[in-house]
């Protein structure tokens, strides 16, 4: 008896071992996506039950690591689409040869306008098509400030206040596309010296700086965090859910496209076509104002349909930023690696540093209330503020193709190693300089 | 004397042998030389200029300090609250001792990953602690922030190793050895700094450096928590986001390598200094263990229940998680659901029925594996056994990342025959991964259970006209198989929690195993509270295992061991 127990033991074994050998692949798509599963579930399934027979395959990857692993399974692609939000990764994409060009029937683009705002949907060269738009916002968790007696922001502008001094929280843009664009967006719209001093001064705010750019919607969803700089389907899809959260746009936001594209020479070209058709489909597009996935359709007559409240981004009256994603696909690599060196990697040393800034800056009120001179005190926090809010590249630079080599190609780790080290130190002197400078101030009144 | 030695070589023996030893080449050290040569390499020459380079930057060397930190802070926090766990718990008799030595290995039975999560919520910025804080208070303490958080989370995990530890040996102090001390008028403290504490060493640094271990390859703690300036995720962020030619990564995962080899060297050399601590004891006698009551009962209890309390409030936080269905910013969950567990049972069903698949087969080949290494080790004629038993243990030293580098290294350009896809792209590697990991284990307590069988039983076999393969079958397999079961056991548990290499190497979405989903849910706004009921699955598959082995072992030493 108990060696017959054994036997059946090693044969269901046995037959789990075959019969996972056998699992051979039938007719797939296989996407690669940055997207929640909450979404590519939905479309799964929709696209599932429109071609039977066909296997949506999903690959869940960041939208840095997608671009990485379509890189490199060039020489033989195992994926048949890219699907993610981040304009400028389809661009990387692009330029590197590796999506396939495909033509959309009149049916679908007939529907779809050129251009939301400035920026057109689609790319004109037809490698990429966007499918859903997003702008960029923040969201609060309404208690949360309330606690701790937080106006919610409405500009980015308001960020760099002292009051939410440890409240922010934000996603690397070398791990979350959607941070990379908006980080791109403040940058363009405020110029490369003044985004930088701004970011960097948001970045001594920051509570946190997380590794997958959901840890920023989750943080505020749960209250870890009061305040996050998301995509708005992070904000509309909490507020859907029942979180007591809210969300806004600031004025100078990009409203974009999030995109598909058809990975060349992919393994099941058909399907991918399919696919995208079927993504770009009045059918497929209604799907979007499901609550759990809050995204804008690219169809500006279906909005008609859409939820009490929903926003429209074709109605919107938002900045006139001209968002330039050529600009921004040249310097791709670099910024992601320079926020990383000087804010992500740093953000112990630039948190202590503006502490110490605003704490003498607190000091030289009080004191100038009481009639003291300040003059002095104040010109070291100016000069603290001035090291704190210095990015260690220069714009010409940072926009020159040949300087971008390093972050391109695979052969050149050497110079890029040697610039992260460079900035890297560059950061940790600048801010505990200021932050020495600060205390000084302090120690002065 | 060459003759001899080959004629003691047995043929069959050495085809198997040779099998295993390619298979073991193949999927534990050659994807581990692979990343030692990228690291030590330059255009092909051998050189140092990458580790030069590492520790030039300041990123990468306080990514080692940090790491290193993290580890001796888990040990001594893991030593403050299991030494006296361990002493009061063996030396002590009071009511509830056996309740404490069980609640003492349930922090173990958690992802440490989840446990991360569950301390966000209690311990967290905005945790039930805070809140209570801000509300009496009007302050709140950082807990969980940066590496602070790091270390809570890992000594709160893994104290358990140093507990159990040290526990072990402790019982296995030769009482007379106290005895004669105390004749001889050494008492309390210096009976136990003298005495007590050197014979219990071997155990305890093991313990020790277990810990240490683990706490160089966990991945997934600091991920959750966002703390990115340690080895292991900063090996994980080269290699996903810079891609497998990035060379930084791979020095990464050799000083990984490197910091556990040295530990495991050092528990190994401490281990077999034991066995001369417990030569004297042949069963003489218990452990001497005082009554005790009064101030000191109450003492010894509130320490006890204090310091398990704590350690299994993530294990709370996650059950009620579970249950919420919005929990923001309040001290409890406003209102709640069971709807978390309809998702992850019904809708999405696969990443429970993947973790069985995987681990099931990992398990069943490493209990294959192990029992023929086993095997050949102990009673093998074949030549160079040695090679096989390093190799074999060698994953103990191999955090995931490395070998999830590793893989991805080797497996991932080349298509294999048939599938016209590479490994990489096949589930099937998640399988092997796992089995290359959890090989030691199992491999160990199939050596143990192997060496308690005594050879006279197999030379009766044999005399009687079975053959090699028939005695096999019909003599050793059957009496190791308690040893056998428990290390599957092992291997199951521990893989079916495995975070590292399963977020590197996992091929596409519906092959997720379910630490992959907890992971994937965790990065959605309704995804929280399935999240956490994966979780407590998670918890209850490993307590259950845990639980098994346990029974196996206990009633091993009956039937099993017997001999």
């Amino acid at each position: 008896m108990k060696r017959f127990f054994y036997y059946v033991i090693c044969f269901v074994w046995m037959f789990l071992l075959v019969a996972s050998m056998a699992g051979a692949a039938t007719k797939e798509v296989v996407i690669v996506t940055s997207f929640p599963k909450e979404l590519f579930e939905t479309y799964k399934k929709a696209f599932e039950a429109r071609y039977p027979g066909v296997t949506v395959v999903v690959k869940q990857k960041q939208t840095t690591e997608g671009v990485t692993y379509i890189r490199e399974t060039a020489s033989k692609p195992e994926a048949d689409i890219m699907w993610a939000s981040a304009v400028d990764a389809f661009q990387v994409l692009k330029a590197e040869k590796l999506l396939a060009h495909y033509s959309l029937s009149k049916e679908i683009s007939s529907k779809i306008p050129a251009r939301v705002g400035t920026y057109p949907i689609h790319d004109p060269d037809g490698f990429f098509f966007g499918f859903a738009l997003s702008g960029y916002g923040m969201m609060w968790n309404k208690p949360y400030l309330q606690a701790h007696k937080l106006k919610p922001p409405a500009e980015w502008t308001d960020l760099i206040d002292p009051s939410y001094y440890g409240h922010l929280a934000i996603s690397a843009p070398s791990r979350s596309g959607t941070t990379h664009l908006t980080v791109e967006a403040i940058l363009q719209a405020y110029g490369w010296e003044k985004g930088w001093a701004l970011l960097l001064n948001m970045g001594g705010n920051m509570a946190v700086v997380t590794e997958r750019s959901f840890g920023v919607p989750e943080g505020v969803n749960n209250g870890q965090y009061g305040i996050g700089i998301v995509i708005d389907f992070f904000g509309l899809s909490a507020i859907s859910s029942g979180f007591p959260v809210d969300f806004a746009y600031p004025s100078m936001t990009p409203i974009v496209p999030a995109n598909v594209g058809i990975v060349k020479g992919g393994p099941n070209s058909e399907n991918a076509k399919r696919f995208v058709n079927y993504l770009l489909s009045e059918e497929g597009q209604v799907l979007l104002f499901k609550p759990d996935i809050g995204r804008l359709p690219v169809i500006p007559e279906l909005y008609a349909r859409a939820p009490s409240g929903y926003p429209n981004p074709f109605k919107m009256k938002l900045g006139v930023l001209d968002f330039n994603s050529e600009l921004s696909s040249v310097r791709y690599g670099l910024l992601n690696s320079l926020f990383d060196q000087i804010v992500t990697f740093r953000l112990g040393e630039l948190k202590e540093a503006w502490g110490a800034i605003y704490k003498a800056e607190k000091a030289i009120e009080e004191a100038k209330k009481k009639k003291k001179d300040v003059t002095k005190a104040a010109a070291l926090i100016a000069e603290a503020r001035s090291l704190a809010t210095r990015v260690p590249v220069p714009e010409s630079k940072a926009n020159n193709k040949d300087f971008n080599k390093a972050f391109k190609g695979k052969e050149k780790t050497e110079a890029r190693a040697k610039l992260e080290t460079e900035w890297d130190a560059a950061a940790k002197a600048n801010y505990s300089k200021a932050k020495e400078l600060a205390l000084k101030a302090m120690e002065m009144i | 004397m060459l003759r001899n030695k080959l004629k003691e070589i047995d043929l069959s023996q050495s085809l198997i042998f040779l099998i295993l030893l390619a298979l073991l080449f193949t999927f534990i050290l050659y994807p581990l030389i692979r990343v030692l040569y990228v690291a030590f390499t330059e255009a092909d020459s051998l050189s140092l200029s990458h580790f030069i380079n590492f520790f030039e930057r300041a990123l990468f060397k306080e990514s080692f300090l940090n790491s290193l930190s993290a580890g001796l802070m888990a040990v001594i926090f893991g030593s403050l609250i299991s030494l006296p766990l361990a002493f009061f718990t063996i030396k002590y008799d009071f009511k509830g001792r056996t309740l404490i030595q069980t609640l003492g290995i349930l922090p173990l039975v958690m992802p440490p990953f989840v446990g991360a999560v569950a301390l966000q919520l209690i311990l967290g910025r905005s945790g039930v602690f805070n809140l209570l804080l801000l509300k009496w208070f009007g302050t709140s303490v950082p807990f969980m922030e940066g590496l602070r958080g790091v270390i809570i989370v890992q000594t709160l995990h893994y104290f358990p190793f140093i507990f159990l530890n040290a526990s072990a040996s402790l019982a296995n102090v030769d009482p007379s050895l106290e005895e004669m001390a105390q004749n001889m008028g050494s008492h309390g403290l210096r009976l136990f700094r003298r005495v007590t504490l050197p014979l219990m060493m071997p155990g305890y640094v093991a313990g020790i450096l277990l810990v240490f271990i683990r706490v160089i390859d966990d991945l997934g703690t600091p991920l959750m928590l966002n703390y990115t300036k340690m080895l292991a995720p900063q090996a994980y962020l080269r290699v996903t986001t810079i891609g497998v030619e990035d060379k930084a990564g791979y020095v990464i995962c050799v000083i990984m390598v490197v910091l556990s080899l040295l530990s495991l060297w050092g528990a190994m050399k401490f281990l077999s200094l034991s066995e001369y601590a417990m030569v004297q004891r042949g069963g003489a006698g218990t452990p001497i263990s005082k009554k005790i009551g009064g101030w000191r009962l109450v003492f010894v209890l509130v320490f006890c229940f204090f310091v398990l309390g704590v350690s299994l409030l993530p294990h709370l936080g996650i059950f009620v998680l579970s249950f919420a269905k919005v929990w923001s910013f309040s001290i409890l969950p406003k209102s709640y659901t069971l709807n978390h567990y309809v998702e992850i049972f019904f809708r999405t069903p696969h990443f429970v029925k993947n973790t069985l698949l995987y681990c099931l087969l990992a398990a069943g080949i490493d209990v294959l594996l192990g029992s023929v290494i086993a095997f050949l080790l102990i009673r093998g004629k074949v030549f160079g056994k040695g090679l096989l038993d390093a190799i074999a243990t060698m994953p103990l030293a191999i955090p995931g990342v490395v070998l999830a580098t590793g893989y991805l290294r080797v497996f991932h350009g080349t298509n294999l025959p048939f599938f016209h896809q590479p490994l990489t792209s096949l589930w099937i590697i998640l399988v092997i991964a796992y089995s290359a990991r959890r090989l030691p284990y199992t491999l160990r307590s199939c050596y143990a259970s192997i060496q308690q069988i005594h050879i006279s039983l197999e030379e009766a076999a044999l005399n009687l006209g079975a053959n090699r393969r028939k005695t096999f079958f019909r003599i050793t397999f059957p009496l190791m198989t308690g040893g056998l079961i428990a290390g599957g056991l092992l291997a199951f548990i521990t893989s079916s929690v495995e975070l590292a290499s399963t977020i590197m190497l996992v091929p596409r979405m519906e092959y997720g195993p379910l630490s992959y989903g907890i992971y994937i849910y965790m990065q959605s706004a309704v995804g929280r509270g399935p999240g956490a009921a994966l979780g407590v699955v998670a918890i209850l598959l490993v307590a259950t295992g845990t639980y098994l082995v346990n029974r196996v072992f206990a009633g091993g030493s009956g039937t099993a061991f017997k001999l």
